[in-house]
């Protein structure tokens, strides 16, 4: 898309002020400081759950790794540790904003979710898609179930639980984890795949070409202001 | 950046689907831990029914079913087998040092038991080998003032102990085969306890010693207020079906 002076952008509001060539690409304000520590912390936190876990849970890297005590009490600091960031950007304006733009389901959501040319149709999509804003319900359930029946695996007795329920925390902790690795999976293959939005939640920004690729109603309102 | 003037931040229109799904699953996860018991059986089927094909090892990341190793220690004792020597000393007349071969010589005993952790997990139908720890026991000639047997592991750490009587019962055994192979160091071997009507912390693992002694001395999970009398179904505050 050429950039001279008085031009129509591509959703047909004259571009303004006037670019030229020389200018850098435009980059759009996404994520503020208190979401990118969140994200970051969160994702560390949650790595060392899965090592820790994995360590003590899957008998071939136990056999390796050992150090039953230690390993546990990591894993056990790290999951109370779990939700902190996150209550941390609940203070945030923009993040209780952003929850609410994941929290709301527009027609075109469903019609994003079912078609395969998605990205090629025009489809209105705003700060996040579908896909992104089912993912984020999934990671926060499983972050809840994960550190509710962990409160049960480390307090069984103090919380006076019947064996069927101590059983069904085992295996509801277990099941959810392998769920949430597959999450992770998928989270990590997409994030691979586009450069541009790890930067925007490494850096803030998001490079506005890009935007308006995958976010065209998104940029669009932001390139009002 | 979205924010309260920016009309595309405004998210009063569409339907809440994010808060459903959120509590939807969370709701899921509630009603899995309450339906632990049916639930719990129905991974461990599917566990043996994957575990009996996988050649991998993988089905070990399958929850639910099978297994659990634990070590109190910073890891899992390794022994050589040619090196291996049990102990039996204290109040007996014929302190014992055994090697796997003077195990082997001594009166086969073999058992078919469930195997039951005081945590929740259990295992059907485990195969044991051995020697009772009487005929052990009857080997050493036991002083008439013993009162108790205490187990110490190669570990270094773990302990346990059993009643005399409780020790002469037919179905603690000084193991050394499961499932018709050497025991695993894995599982504790190559010399474990199998006190197989009691939960499996009271079977001591990577066994170094058995000490005869006048009265019961508390073991490694006693100290944590686990019962010393550790039936299965009986003890603990559990009602699991006996072993």
């Amino acid at each position: 898309m050429t950039r001279t002076a008085g031009s129509a952008g591509r959703t047909g509001v004259p571009m303004s002020p006037p670019e030229s060539l020389a200018d850098p690409p435009r980059k759009l304000a996404r994520f503020s400081p208190v979401e990118r520590f969140a994200h970051r912390s969160t994702a560390v936190l949650v790595l060392v759950l899965i090592a820790t876990g994995f360590s003590l849970f899957y008998q071939p890297l136990a056999l390796i790794v050992g150090r039953r005590p230690i390993v546990e009490a990591i894993h056990v600091v790290a999951g109370f540790l779990l939700p902190v960031p996150t209550f941390i950007a609940l203070l945030s304006a923009e993040f209780r904003a952003d929850l609410g733009h994941l929290n709301r389901f527009a027609p075109d959501d469903w019609e994003w979710l079912r078609r395969r040319d998605r990205r090629r149709s025009s489809l209105a999509v705003h700060k996040f898609n579908a896909g992104q804003k089912l993912a984020a319900a999934c990671f926060g359930a499983a972050g809840v179930v994960l550190f509710g029946t962990g409160l049960l695996l480390l307090f069984p007795d103090q919380l006076s639980l019947s064996d069927g329920v101590r059983q069904g925390a085992t295996v509801v902790h277990d099941a959810t984890t392998l769920a949430l690795v597959a999450l992770l999976a998928g989270h990590a293959r997409l994030a691979m795949r586009h450069p541009e939005a790890r930067a925007a939640m490494r850096t803030g920004v998001m490079d506005a070409e890009y935007a308006r690729r995958e976010y065209a109603a998104w940029a669009a309102s932001e390139e009002k202001e | 950046m979205t924010g309260p003037d920016n009309p595309d931040s405004r998210p009063a229109t569409g339907t809440p689907v994010g808060r459903r799904v959120f509590l939807g699953l969370v709701a899921l996860g509630a009603a899995g831990v309450a339906a632990g018991g049916p639930l719990s059986r129905g991974f461990n089927s599917l566990h043996a029914t994957v575990a009996a094909h996988d050649r991998t090892g993988l089905s070990g990341l399958i929850p639910g079913g099978g297994w659990r190793y634990y070590t109190v220690s910073n890891g899992y004792p390794a022994v050589d087998a040619a090196a291996y020597r049990l102990s039996v000393k204290g109040l007996v007349n014929k302190p014992l040092t055994l090697s796997l071969a003077d195990i082997k010589a001594l009166p086969r005993t073999s058992l078919v038991r469930d195997f039951q952790c005081v945590t929740g997990w259990r295992v059907p139908d485990v195969h044991w080998s051995g020697v009772r720890l009487s005929d052990v026991l009857a080997a050493a000639e036991v002083d008439p003032s013993a009162g108790a047997v205490q187990f110490k592991s190669f570990d270094g750490v773990y302990t346990e102990c059993l009643t005399m009587s409780q020790a002469m019962r037919s179905d603690v055994l000084v193991a050394d085969t499961m499932e018709s192979a050497p025991v695993t160091r894995n599982h504790g071997g190559p010399v474990r306890m199998l006190v197989a009507p009691m939960y499996g912390y009271k079977s001591c693992k990577w066994l170094s010693t058995i000490r005869v002694v006048p009265k019961v001395i508390p073991g490694y999970w006693e100290h944590f207020g686990y019962d010393e009398d550790g039936w299965v179904g009986r003890s603990n505050g559990r009602t699991d079906e006996p072993t």
